[in-house]
C-alpha cells in the first residue's frame, strides 16, 4: 500500500482534495516487515543455521544404520565409513551418529514442547495480571515470584526420586512449568502500558469482553513481541534440558544430547581423546541455541524500526 | 542586537528524504525583548528553539548563521557549543519538568550539573536560594525529590537553573502547556520578571498559545509550514494582523465572552503541506482564500517600521479587504 | 434524562489499599438531550473521573447515576450494551483511541459487528456515508487508512461519526479538543454545537474556560472533586460568585486584556492534596439556576 510521494495540488479553493504525500514508510504492514526480514543477515544466519539443523534432527535418522542405544559388535571406535559408523562408536560401542540424530530430535521436541508450555502459561500469567490489576495481579505476582525462586534442581531431584522411569515428556513439561516467570513478568508490564491506551477503553464502549479485548486488540499489537519470546524461551528451554542431562537428571528411557556430553565425560573421553563423542553434542547445542538468540537480536531489528540502520 | 538569526535552515533525516522543518527563517531579537513564536504543530518553531541549542541526532544544519551579541554561534559542531550552552544560551525544553531525576533531590541534581558544567556550587548557592525564594519557592525545595513538587513548582525549579549563570539568550519551548492555568499565569509572570531583573537579557518564548504570547511577550513573530509568516508588536498581532494564516488563526480562537450562540467562529479548512516535498512558492497558498496565480513565486520576507511580513497580497492591500474567519449570526 | 446523585469516588491508594483519595466528592446534576453541559477543572479536580464513570468504565463508591430512571450500576452484558447504544465517549488523545497495528475504519466494524449484526454490507454502507456527511469529512480521504496517516482532526470526527452511527442521546466528550491544533479545534466544536441543535445531549470535559464559555448551556466548576459553582454558562462566567471561579478567570489569558500583575504568586512548601474536609460543601442557591459552594 504505497502512495506517491509528490502529490498534484488541488486548486487553492478545494482544499479537501489536496492530497496527502506518503508518510516516512515506504509501504505498511507485512509487506514492510518482511522487506526488513529479507536484508537482515542476522535473522538470515541464525534462520538458515536453525533450519539446517532441523531438516538434519527430522531426516538424519533415517540414515542411522544402528539404534542408539544398541551395543555394537565391534568397537569400532573412530569415525568409519565401514559398519556405518559415520560419528564413530562410544567406549561401550554405541554410535554415536545414532545418539547424536536421536538426540537433535529431542532437542527440538524439548524446546517446542517445554517452550511452548512456559509461553501459554506465561502468557495467561502475564495477560491476566497486566489487564486486570488490583487484587489478582497482586495473587499472580505472588505465585510468579514463588514459582521463580523454586530451586528447579531441588524439585526435579525430588521428582526424579519418585518417577522411576522419566522421559522426554516429561521433562519437557517440568521444563515448561518452571522456567515461564520471567516471560509473565515481561508481557505483564507490556500489557500494563497497552491497557492505559484509549483504545482499550473504545473496545469496551463497544461492547467488547475482556476475553475478546486481550486476545485482539492487546495481543496482536505485541505479536513480534510474543514471536521473539517464544524463540527466547525455545532456546532456553533446550539449554535447561541439556544442563539437566549433564547432571544426570535428564530422561532414562533415551540419550539426548545432553546425556551424550554427561556420558562422554563420565567415560572420560577428554583424557582419552575421543573427540568425536563430545564435540558434536556440544557444538549441536551452541550451534541451536546461538543462532536462535542470533536470530531474536535480527528479529528485534526487523520488527523495531527504531534500530535499523538508515 | 543580541540575536540575530539569518536564513537559518535546519532539516530532519528520515527513510523517505529530508523533512524540511526550518526552511530559511531570518529574525533578530533585542536585548531586552521577549520575543514570542507562534504556531501550529509542525511549522517548525520547536526546531528553531532546539537548533539554536542542540542539534540532536536526527537534525541536520543546512544552512544560515546565527550571531549572539555579535559572535556566531557553531550550531553545526556539538562539541564547540558546550562553552555557549547554559552560559550565554539556555533553554528550558519542552517537559522540562518531567525530565527532572526522580531518583535525585532537587538540590543534589542542581549541584551535579553545576560540577558538570565547571561552576563551583559554594559561590552559586547563595544566588540560587535567592533566586527560588523570588519564584516563591521556600529553600527546602532543595531538599525534595521531583515526586514532591507540583507541576507549577517543577516548572520554576526548571526555570531558575536553566538562568542561574544570567545568559544571554533564554528559550522557552512550551513552558506553560501542560500547566492549569492558575499556575500558567504564574510561571508566564516569572519568565518577565526574570527578564525585567536582569537574569536574562532576551527571550524567545515558544508556544501555539497566541494568548499567552499576548499576555508576556512584546514582539510575535508568526511561523507556518518552516517559515516565517508574519512578525509585529505583540498588541498589532492580536489587534491589527496583516498575514491572512495570522488573521485566520487569532479570530478562530474563542474567548471567554464569546459565545457560539452569538458569533459562530470558523477555522482554517485544510492541513499545512507535507515538509517533505514542499510546496513551490508560498506554502499557505491551498488554504488561502487570498491565493493568486502570483502565489506560486515564493513572498519575499518585507520587514518596514517594526513590522515584517511574507505575503504577495498583504503586503500591498489595505487592511479592510483581508479575511476574517468569523460569522455573526 | 442522565441524573447524578452525590456520586462520590474514592480510591484506596498505597500498600494494601491504606490510604484514600477522593477523587469526586458529591456531584449532582442532570443533562438532558439537546443541552451542553461543561465541566470545567484543573487537573486533580476529577472531572475525568466523572466522565469515566458516566461510561461504566468506573464504578461510583457512592451515590448513583441514572439513565431513563434506570440505575447504570446495574447494567451487565446485554442492558449494558443497550447504554452503549445511548451514551458514548470521545477521549483526549486522538492517537490513542486508535489501535495503532489496524486501520482507522476497523473502529466502524467493531460497531457493525457488535450493534447492528443484521443489518446488510450496503445498508451499512450508506449509513457510514451519511455519518461522515455529518461530521464533514469525505469517505475517499479518511477510509482504508491507518492511524498515523490521518489528523488529529480527522480521528476525532471519526471517533464522533462512530457514536453517530450508534444513534446516541448522550456523548461525553473528554479534553476532545485539547490536542488539536488551533485552527482545527474550532470546528470540531462547532461540530458538537451542530450536533446539540440537533438534539444530541453533550458532557463537555475541560480545563479551558473559553471553550465552555463558548458552547455550553450550563457549566460546573470543579476544584478536588467538589463542586464549587454551578450554573447557566452566561451567569458563571459572567457574575461568580465563588472566590476560586473569580480566580479561575483572572488567570484566563484574554487577547484584548492584559492580566493584572500580582507578584509571582506560589506556595512554598511541598503540595499535598488540601486536607479535605470530611463533607463537600454545600451548595447554595444564590439566584435562579445559579449554586455557589458555601465554605
Amino acid at each position: 500500500m504505497s502512495a506517491a510521494p509528490t502529490a498534484p495540488l488541488a486548486s487553492p479553493t478545494d482544499p479537501s482534495q489536496v492530497e496527502l504525500p506518503a508518510p516516512a514508510q515506504p509501504m505498511s504492514g507485512l509487506r514492510e516487515t518482511l522487506h526488513f526480514a529479507l536484508r537482515n543477515t542476522k535473522l538470515l544466519f541464525g534462520l538458515s543455521i536453525t533450519t539446517a539443523l532441523l531438516l538434519f534432527a527430522i531426516f538424519g535418522p533415517f540414515f542411522a544404520r544402528h539404534g542408539p542405544l544398541v551395543y555394537g559388535s565391534d568397537l569400532a571406535l573412530r569415525p568409519t565409513t565401514h559398519g556405518g559408523h559415520w560419528f564413530g562408536t562410544t567406549l561401550q560401542g554405541q554410535d554415536v551418529y545414532a545418539q547424536f540424530v536421536n538426540g537433535l530430535r529431542l532437542a527440538f521436541i524439548v524446546g517446542a514442547i517445554g517452550g511452548g508450555i512456559a509461553a501459554a502459561v506465561a502468557m495467561v500469567v502475564g495477560f491476566t495480571a497486566g489487564y486486570r490489576g488490583g487484587a489478582v495481579d497482586e495473587v499472580l505476582n505472588m505465585l510468579t515470584n514463588v514459582v521463580l525462586v523454586i530451586p528447579t534442581f531441588a524439585l526435579l531431584l525430588v521428582i526424579a526420586a519418585y518417577l522411576s522411569v522419566r522421559g522426554i515428556l516429561t521433562e519437557a513439561v517440568f521444563i515448561g512449568l518452571t522456567s515461564w516467570p520471567w516471560a509473565a513478568r515481561a508481557l505483564r508490564a507490556q500489557t500494563f502500558s497497552l491497557v492505559s491506551r484509549d483504545f482499550v477503553d473504545m473496545a469496551r464502549l463497544s461492547g467488547r469482553s475482556s476475553r475478546q479485548i486481550i486476545f485482539r486488540e492487546i495481543a496482536p499489537n505485541m505479536s513480534s513481541y510474543l514471536f521473539m519470546m517464544f524463540i527466547l524461551l525455545f532456546g532456553t528451554a533446550i539449554l535447561i534440558a541439556a544442563t539437566l542431562d549433564f547432571i544426570g537428571l535428564g530422561p532414562s528411557n533415551t540419550i539426548s544430547l545432553g546425556q551424550m556430553m554427561q556420558l562422554s565425560v563420565q567415560n572420560a573421553a577428554l583424557q582419552l581423546h575421543l573427540w568425536w563423542w563430545f564435540l558434536p553434542p556440544g557444538l549441536a547445542i551452541m550451534a541451536i541455541v546461538g543462532s536462535l538468540y542470533v536470530m531474536n537480536v535480527g528479529l528485534d531489528e526487523v520488527f523495531n524500526p527504531k534500530l535499523r540502520e538508515m | 542586537m543580541a540575536l540575530h538569526v539569518d536564513d537559518l535552515r535546519v532539516y530532519y533525516r528520515t527513510l523517505a528524504g529530508d523533512v524540511k522543518a526550518l526552511d530559511g527563517v531570518t529574525f533578530d531579537v533585542a536585548d531586552g525583548e521577549i520575543m514570542g513564536l507562534a504556531g501550529e504543530s509542525g511549522c517548525g518553531k520547536s526546531t528553531l528553539a532546539k537548533g539554536l541549542v542542540r542539534l540532536d541526532g536526527r537534525m541536520r544544519y543546512v544552512g544560515g548563521h546565527v550571531l549572539l551579541d555579535g559572535e556566531e554561534l557553531p550550531i553545526w559542531d556539538d562539541e564547540a557549543m558546550n562553552r555557549f550552552r547554559f552560559r550565554e544560551v539556555s533553554i528550558v525544553p519542552q517537559y522540562a519538568m518531567s525530565a527532572l531525576n526522580p531518583i535525585r533531590k532537587v538540590g543534589r541534581m542542581i549541584h551535579e550539573l553545576l560540577r558538570a558544567r565547571g561552576v563551583p556550587a559554594n559561590g552559586i548557592q547563595q544566588e540560587l536560594e535567592r533566586r527560588l525564594e523570588l519564584v516563591g519557592l521556600d529553600r527546602s525545595v532543595l531538599g525534595l525529590y521531583p515526586i514532591e513538587l507540583s507541576g507549577g513548582m517543577k516548572q520554576r525549579v526548571v526555570m531558575v537553573i536553566s538562568t542561574l549563570l544570567d545568559p544571554s539568550l533564554l528559550i522557552a519551548d512550551e513552558i506553560t502547556s501542560a500547566l492549569d492555568v492558575s499556575t500558567q499565569k504564574a510561571v508566564a509572570e516569572t519568565l518577565v520578571e526574570f527578564r525585567d531583573r536582569g537574569f536574562v537579557k532576551s527571550m524567545i518564548v515558544i508556544t501555539h498559545d497566541i494568548a499567552v504570547l499576548y499576555q508576556v511577550a512584546d514582539t510575535i513573530l508568526v511561523m507556518y509550514a518552516g517559515k516565517l509568516a508574519e512578525k509585529a508588536p505583540a498588541d498589532e498581532i492580536v489587534s491589527n494582523p496583516r498575514h491572512p494564516y495570522t488573521r485566520l488563526l487569532v479570530s478562530s480562537l474563542p474567548e471567554v465572552g464569546v459565545r457560539y450562540t452569538d458569533k459562530q467562529l470558523l477555522g482554517i479548512p485544510g492541513r499545512p503541506p507535507s515538509l517533505l516535498e514542499p510546496p513551490t512558492g508560498c506554502r499557505f497558498r491551498d488554504r488561502c482564500p487570498l491565493a493568486t496565480a502570483r502565489c506560486e513565486q515564493e513572498p519575499p520576507w518585507v520587514e518596514r517600521d517594526g513590522r515584517g511580513i511574507a505575503c504577495w497580497e498583504a503586503s500591498a492591500a489595505p487592511t479592510a479587504a483581508l479575511p476574517v474567519a468569523v460569522e455573526s449570526r | 434524562m442522565l441524573t447524578l446523585d452525590h456520586v462520590s469516588k474514592t480510591y484506596q491508594i498505597g500498600s494494601f489499599g491504606r490510604g484514600s483519595l477522593a477523587a469526586v466528592r458529591d456531584v449532582s446534576f442532570e443533562l438532558q438531550p439537546g443541552q451542553v453541559l461543561s465541566l470545567i477543572g484543573e487537573s486533580g479536580s476529577g472531572k475525568s473521573t466523572i466522565g469515566r464513570m458516566v461510561l461504566r468504565l468506573l464504578r461510583p463508591t457512592s451515590g448513583s447515576i441514572t439513565h431513563d430512571e434506570g440505575d447504570i450500576a446495574q447494567l451487565h452484558g446485554h442492558e449494558l450494551k443497550e447504554y452503549y447504544r445511548r451514551v458514548q465517549g470521545v477521549f483526549q488523545d486522538p492517537f490513542s483511541s486508535y489501535n495503532p497495528i489496524f486501520k482507522a475504519d476497523r473502529i466502524f466494524g467493531m460497531v457493525h459487528t457488535e450493534f447492528f449484526p443484521h443489518v446488510s454490507d450496503d445498508e451499512w454502507r450508506d449509513r457510514l456515508d451519511n455519518a461522515l456527511e455529518s461530521v464533514s469529512l469525505n469517505r475517499d480521504d479518511v477510509l482504508h487508512k491507518y492511524p498515523h496517516q490521518l489528523s488529529g482532526g480527522q480521528l476525532q470526527r471519526l471517533l464522533v461519526a462512530r457514536a453517530l452511527l450508534l444513534e446516541i442521546r448522550y456523548l461525553v466528550a473528554d479534553e476532545i479538543i485539547s490536542m488539536l491544533d488551533a485552527s482545527t479545534r474550532i470546528d470540531v466544536l462547532n461540530l458538537l454545537a451542530d450536533l446539540k441543535d440537533r438534539g444530541l445531549g453533550v458532557l463537555f470535559i475541560t480545563h479551558d474556560l473559553s471553550l465552555g464559555n463558548y458552547i455550553s448551556d450550563t457549566t460546573l466548576i470543579l476544584r478536588h472533586g467538589c463542586v464549587v459553582e454551578m450554573g447557566a454558562t452566561e451567569k458563571v462566567f459572567g457574575d461568580p460568585r465563588h472566590p476560586y471561579t473569580q480566580n479561575l478567570l483572572a488567570s484566563v489569558p484574554l487577547l484584548h486584556e492584559k492580566w493584572r500583575r500580582e507578584g509571582v504568586v506560589g506556595p512554598s512548601a511541598a503540595t499535598r492534596p488540601p486536607e479535605q474536609a470530611a463533607e463537600a460543601p454545600q451548595l447554595v442557591r444564590v439566584e435562579d439556576d445559579h449554586l455557589v459552594a458555601a465554605d
